[in-house]
């Protein structure tokens, strides 16, 4: 029963990473995005395929598959940025079907339909993780998800968060102000997709296996599902969406009824929680959080005149 | 030679030719009037300037330079501003914040170096400072249109007129040579008119060149150095405003001919 639990909060700090990044795009830059677990996907299939048919060290193979997963961000990044709302949701959607297709489809390399095993486990300062000792590996996961809050906390809280903030309240007058919009919203992607990337690292990692039907559109939507229930634009009330959707989807077997209640219930359920939240509470169960940029700079330069 | 100028500029949108071979100018340290009918093109030709819009033929020319192909962030980022007939805030965002976005690519600390590469080396301290700079001069124009007690005010939450204002602020905030002002007055009663108009001035005295579209005609007589009248996307006159007060085509293109 620990195990389990120990395993759902492993599925939640993995989710969350992912999930953080997908409100940088959705949340604080206003720009609706369907692929990020076609980003997961990037992640999971670099570092495998690094790992087994590249003995690559993880670190490394974490770092290249985060950098891999940016790099498809820049690559939809930019054909994407004359597109808005619904226009831009479609080409997303695009995107993760393809992106699914070629791992499918590209056997030789991602083994098609097998998919890829035997993934070793990382290993720090002489210590192998694996999947049997849960506790190490939700401890190096935390770090990671601090790592990636703090990131985004850390932009959202600069020039840059205000930057963004402009952009999605009124594209044409933040043009307009001089600020270039293309910048601001590649580099939007390209980091929502690295932490996409991470995470589906760490999914592979952890699982030591992955397989192509995984990272698929619903995958998509459940990330999309755990950002919108906690709020949009609060990185906090992201990871509360994450915890509430990822106990929602394995109460089934935590509950020990997955026999009666079939997996596609799960599918229902985003489903029903994205049009109950459109509907009744569209700014999510805690809602956004509005910085005050003006006193926040008024109390950093108040302190270096000090 | 004018600071700023379009030649033989054309906007078409399907069929309706929206602005039609048009030659404006605007002198430098002048304010200068755009008039018209409705729908005579005036925001289009604005739009086409500011980078919003791209002409179908023709050119503009800033400084000597043609900056017909530019986008509108760059165009800011030359020293063009301007204000929207239908207000464009950051309605969500503060008052302050506003024009502290306006000043944004600005923030830059004049001490320091315009490299990337030494800017880059100066790291956070040059942060810092960009932000002091950003701080400040958002504080300057905030005060400037007596703003500051609104700081923290939501721009919606702003009277019609101080929001037009606001706009006003943020755009000087760019740091603009030239600054275009699409209906400022649009909304605002005969008193906030009348403290415009003295704004406007006092806003060109510091160095900015002002282009205005105005239908309050007692502003635009009032303040303006030179007239430009558009009907139909064409340019019909162009001269000070006791001219153009007399010109028969614009008093026709008022009130109509008068024999029919
Ligand atoms: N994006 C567009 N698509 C199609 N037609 C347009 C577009 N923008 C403007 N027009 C047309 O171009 C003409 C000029 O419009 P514009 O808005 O420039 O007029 P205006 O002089 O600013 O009028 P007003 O005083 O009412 O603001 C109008 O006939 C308008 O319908
Ligand atoms: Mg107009």
């Amino acid at each position: 029963m620990l195990d389990f639990i120990l395993l759902i909060v492993i599925y939640i700090i993995i989710y969350s990473i992912s999930s953080l990044g997908l409100n940088l795009i959705v949340g604080y830059t206003g720009m609706l995005s369907l692929c990020q677990a076609a980003f997961m996907g990037i992640g999971a299939y670099s570092t495998a395929v690094l790992m087994t048919a590249g003995h690559m060290d993880f670190w490394l193979a974490l770092l290249s598959s985060g950098a891999i997963a940016a790099l498809c961000g820049i690559l939809i990044g930019i054909p994407t940025l004359r597109l808005r709302g619904d226009y831009l949701a479609i080409a997303t959607l695009g995107f993760g079907e393809i992106v699914k297709n070629v791992i499918l489809n590209w056997d030789s390399v991602t083994k098609g339909p097998m998919g890829i095993n035997g993934i070793p486990g990382p290993s720090l300062f002489g210590y192998t993780f694996t999947s049997m000792e849960k506790l190490p590996w939700l401890f190096l996961l935390l770090f990671f998800l601090a790592a990636t809050y703090m990131l985004i906390r850390v932009m959202i809280r600069s020039r840059v968060g205000r930057a963004l903030e402009a952009i999605r309240e009124d594209e044409i007058a933040a043009s307009a102000m001089g600020i270039n919009i293309a910048k601001y919203k590649v580099g939007v992607f390209t980091t929502g997709a690295f932490c996409g990337g991470l995470a589906g690292s760490f999914f592979a990692a952890y699982s030591q296996s992955v397989a192509p039907l995984t990272f698929d559109f619903m995958m998509s939507i459940m990330i999309l599902c755990m950002v919108v229930l906690g709020g949009l634009g609060n990185s906090f009330a992201t990871v509360i969406g994450t915890v509430l959707i990822v106990i929602a989807s394995e109460l089934p077997r935590l509950l020990g009824i997955s026999h009666i209640i079939p997996a596609q219930m799960n599918q229902i359920l985003f489903g029903f929680i994205l049009v109950f939240m459109m509907i009744y509470r569209p700014q999510g169960i805690i809602g956004r959080i509005k910085l005050n940029y003006g006193k926040m700079m008024k109390d950093e330069i108040l302190h270096m005149e000090r | 030679m004018p600071l700023l100028y379009t030649k033989n500029l054309r906007r078409e949108f399907g069929g309706v030719i929206a602005v039609s071979d048009v030659n404006f100018e605007v002198m430098k340290n002048s304010i200068t009037g755009l008039i018209g009918p409705n729908g005579a093109g005036k925001t289009t030709l604005f739009n086409n300037i500011t980078g919003l819009d791209f002409p179908t033929k023709g050119n503009v020319f800033f400084k000597g330079e043609d900056i017909t192909e530019l986008p509108a962030y760059k165009i800011t980022r030359i020293g063009i501003a301007r204000t929207f007939q239908n207000i464009r805030l950051f309605r969500e965002m503060t008052v302050f914040e506003n024009v502290m976005i306006g000043r944004h690519f600005r923030g830059n600390h004049p001490k320091l170096s315009r490299n990337r590469l030494v800017n880059f080396a100066l790291g956070m301290v040059n942060l810092k400072m960009e932000e002091k700079d950003i701080y400040e001069n958002s504080i300057k124009w905030l005060d400037f249109f007596n703003l500051l007690p609104f700081r923290d005010e939501y721009a919606k939450n702003l009277p019609y007129g101080r929001q037009r204002e606001l706009e006003i602020a943020r755009a000087l905030a760019t740091e603009p040579d030239l600054l275009f002002l699409d209906e400022p007055a649009a909304g605002m009663n005969p008193q906030e008119t009348e403290e415009l108009m003295a704004t406007i001035r006092k806003i060109r005295d510091l160095g900015v060149t002002v282009v205005l579209i105005e239908h309050d005609m007692k502003l635009v007589m009032n303040i303006c150095d030179t007239i430009t009248v558009l009907n139909y996307g064409q340019k019909i006159a162009e001269g000070t405003p006791g001219q153009i007060q007399n010109n028969k085509d614009v008093i026709e293109a008022y009130l109509g001919k008068s024999d029919d």
